[in-house]
């Protein structure tokens, strides 16, 4: 038998229909083993990786660099133009949901909170809730999707992302690539993309249903940006800085895209 | 007695096999990291009013598979694959398409008919089928169909990577919540399509198998039908050579060395 097959290969002389569907079946099969082996090997390589900032809650380098890369090429069809679908505010639910309250910590006084606006000169704007309700307010009422896969329509209040860099002059700090949020006690903070943070549906939301944030909900100040997933929108603002570079992410630290646009 | 002879038929372009093979574990993965990303939300069930006949999914599942805590990693593998089965797929509908094999595979007028006499036959409820070509009835609709239901796990899997962004292509499907539905729904219809996928090579035999690894199908040329009267079964029965893999007299063509 083993004469037989190795015949098969060695010779050049014309092969019978039976030594040729031998020979043409081992090849075959031998490359579909072949294919699979790499398949595996692949698929190890990958898992044997290392994170790219060396966290062991990070998902493996090369997967991050898709992830990227997939940022990349779906910011080619990021248009401020393209809106979330918004409801008539009548159609929010009343109780909504919350999920997650890390960076709510307990002690935290109302009474003395500002948002800390960090310029690019190095000065710190500090704003009150009523400096920005001085502002002209926007409601948004828009399905809110977390990354968790539920969804809930929501109606939100507040002042216009855009609205706020414009009136406070904050041009230089618009012209950077990033935005990034903190919460007061540092344990929660995101990383933005200026063209989604200045998206025409981002505001800096102090009302939920037409009243005051719920103390669950990010009071007294919260991010909603619905071309992001709920993971963005940070609850309770503390301090609000503009970078170049992308901004420390909570959940982009624990294996999550970075980008998490919708 | 003339042993029959042996005859090399190709039956599937190379093309199609690497099409096939590498969609195999791509879409494997897929179905794996779509389960980790349902997993964080898993409100499906299958019942009426308040009786749940199939819950997606019982946590035995889920422990076997060890799918909870994991959507970080399930979505990362997802958007990652993700190009990997629209490239494939888009690949192996370009080729079909130009290379004239989406004859064998689209359905032709009275497809249906016959799908439903090989669905008898299958599930043994009538002796004769239809006269095959490369693929029966019921395989053009069921290859075709998994095409479609490709593309529809694309579109509405994009619905839900970018519903602002293609908020035009949610809308499509009926919204966010549809889309998923959906897309989870096809999810159910691939994991189907193996089962009887599997079920059906396994009762077609090695020949047909091999052909998707080796692209030919072998033939026996001056075989004899086989007759159901017992009367002429004795007298036709065919000589099986399968065994005979030694040269012999029987197998006279030749089939040069393929360069």
């Amino acid at each position: 038998m083993a004469n037989f097959v190795s015949n098969l290969f060695r010779s050049n002389r014309k092969l019978t229909v039976d030594e040729f569907i031998v020979k043409k079946t081992i090849t075959s099969f031998f490359f579909l083993f072949v294919f699979f082996a790499a398949c595996i090997w692949a698929w190890k390589w990958v898992r044997r990786q290392p994170s790219q900032n060396g966290s062991r809650s990070d998902i493996h380098a090369p997967l991050r660099k898709v992830l990227n890369t997939n940022e990349i090429i779906f910011n080619k069809i990021f248009s401020e133009n393209h809106h979330t679908k918004t409801y008539p505010a009548s159609a929010a639910v009343k109780n909504v949901r919350p999920n997650g309250n890390i960076g709510m910590s307990k002690n935290f006084d109302t009474a003395t909170w500002k948002m800390y606006v960090i310029r690019t000169n190095g000065d710190t704007l500090a704003l009150t809730l009523n400096d920005l309700k001085k502002l002209p307010k926007t409601d948004v009422t828009f399905n809110f999707k977390c990354i968790e896969g539920w969804n809930q329509i929501t109606h939100w209040a507040g002042v216009k992302f855009s609205d706020f860099i414009k009136a406070y002059g904050l041009n230089a700090e618009a012209s950077m690539k990033y935005l990034g949020l903190t919460t007061p006690d540092k344990e929660y903070y995101v990383g933005i993309d200026m063209a989604s943070a200045m998206h025409p549906q981002t505001i800096l939301c102090y009302e939920l249903n037409g009243r005051p944030l719920p103390w669950r909900e990010g009071y007294p100040l919260r991010l909603i940006i619905p071309v992001k997933y709920g993971i963005k929108h940070l609850k309770r603002i503390g301090t609000m800085y503009f970078a170049n570079n992308r901004p420390p992410d909570y959940w982009a630290e624990r294996g999550y895209d970075y980008y998490s646009g919708l | 007695m003339q042993l029959p002879m042996k005859q090399i038929v190709n039956k599937h372009p190379l093309a199609i096999r690497w099409f096939h093979w590498i969609n195999f574990p791509v879409l494997g993965v897929m179905i794996w990291s779509g389960l980790l990303i349902y997993w964080a939300n898993d409100v499906y069930k299958i019942g009426f009013g308040d009786k749940t006949l199939i819950k997606f999914f019982p946590q035995s599942f889920y422990d076997v598979f060890h799918v909870p805590f994991r959507l970080a990693e399930g979505m990362a593998y997802h958007f990652v694959f993700m190009w990997l089965f629209f490239f494939n797929g888009l690949l192996y509908v370009v080729y079909t398409i130009f290379s004239g094999e989406w004859k064998y595979l689209v359905p032709a007028r009275g497809s249906l008919k016959e799908a439903w006499l090989v669905l008898l036959h299958d599930l043994h409820l009538k002796k004769t089928k239809p006269p095959q070509g490369k693929y029966n009835a019921a395989q053009r609709i069921t290859y075709t169909a998994i095409i479609v239901m490709g593309i529809g796990s694309i579109l509405t899997g994009l619905g839900i990577y970018k519903p602002v962004q293609l908020g035009w292509l949610t809308a499509m499907f009926g919204g966010y919540k549809m889309s998923r539905i959906i897309h989870f729904a096809l999810t159910i219809g691939y994991v189907l399509f193996f089962l009887i996928h599997i079920i059906q090579v396994i009762i077609a035999g090695w020949n047909n198998f091999r052909a998707m690894v080796t692209g030919f199908e072998v033939v026996r040329i001056n075989e004899q039908p086989i007759t159901v009267e017992p009367a002429s079964m004795a007298v036709n029965e065919p000589a099986d050579s399968n065994e005979d893999i030694n040269e012999n007299e029987g197998d006279s063509i030749v089939i040069p060395e393929p360069e």
